[in-house]
């Protein structure tokens, strides 16, 4: 069993950073709906706040993270340019995936919607943070500031789901492939 | 530009919301530039070549670096301003929607490619 860098890479930035987000913003989304309620009459412990400031603070790296590594690290592996008269593309993601008129959607549609409705995750997320641990519990009183928190959250959890979404179909149809094997254990 | 945001009275907590306010609007300023800017990049090579800021990733480190940029500046001059004041939110919070909501659209291809 072994796997490439490359590979390794892709499944840290969407298996690891990525679906550990979205998890993430569903539990926070429950919380600031549930329990920051103006109608909630469900007491908040210091300790309930400092878990939920925290937790935020955390899922803002995570979607920090995310986009950094996907942009800077694995995004140059899908867009690299094979050497004229190359016939195997399946080092080249994104030539392969253009090379059919079955595949072409996948990054025409596909990974140019995801390479930039990501952004708006880290960006939604700092914000909903950055507001929750200036206001934390006062934000049962302030309505209009958790309603935009939350609806900012809510389109991060959508956008990091469409990126999730694209960026499995696309390691489906055309992976990124290549670099140091790393073998992972020997088989019978 | 010097227009002060319109004041409401505080809420009952007594913390101004300014400071909240400018973090929502700003958010909503940096997600339209991410749209905006690919936008500007895919119909002008000038702007292209301009955003291409670190070459293995092309314009996209451009596109969002300079997002991300504008975001923060924003948010920093938004919340000097605003930092001590209970600003009026509804309207805030609808145009920093509106900004928000359009920046989903206008990433999707389909609707980006118009331009």
């Amino acid at each position: 069993m072994e796997i490439t860098a490359r590979s390794l890479w892709t499944l840290i930035h969407g298996m690891g950073f990525g679906a550990l987000y979205l998890l993430a913003c569903s539990g926070v989304l429950i919380e600031l709906y549930r329990r920051y309620s103006p109608k909630s009459e469900c007491p908040i412990s210091p300790r309930d706040e400092k878990f939920l400031k925290v937790y935020l603070v955390a899922m803002a790296a995570l979607a920090w993270i995310t986009v950094l590594t996907g942009t800077y690290i694995i995004y140059p592996w899908y867009r690299a340019v094979a050497p004229v008269g190359t016939v195997n593309l399946a080092g080249f993601p994104q030539m392969l995936l253009k090379s059919s008129p079955h595949t072409i959607g996948w990054h025409s549609l596909g990974m140019e919607w995801k390479e930039h409705v990501a952004w708006l995750v880290p960006i939604s997320i700092t914000m909903a943070a950055a507001v929750f641990v200036r206001y934390g519990r006062n934000l049962r009183s302030q309505p209009q500031l958790r309603a935009a928190v939350l609806c900012f959250t809510l389109t991060s959890f959508l956008a990091a789901g469409i990126a999730g979404f694209f960026g499995a179909m696309l390691v489906k149809n055309a992976p990124v492939e290549g670099g140091r094997v790393i073998h992972l254990m020997h088989g019978e | 530009m010097n227009k002060p945001a319109p004041s409401v009275p505080a809420n009952s907590a007594g913390l101004p919301n300014g400071s909240g306010a400018a973090a929502i609007l700003a958010a909503g300023i940096g997600s339209f530039m991410v749209a905006v800017l690919a936008i500007a990049a895919d119909n002008s090579a000038a702007v292209k070549s301009l955003l291409n800021f670190y070459r293995p990733s092309g314009p996209l480190s451009g596109v969002t670096t300079t997002a991300v940029l504008v975001w923060l500046i924003a948010w920093g001059i938004l919340d000097w301003r605003w930092r001590s004041r209970t600003v009026a939110l509804g309207r805030i919070n609808a145009l920093a929607l509106v900004l928000l909501g359009l920046s989903l659209l206008l990433t999707f291809p389909p609707i980006a490619d118009l331009f």
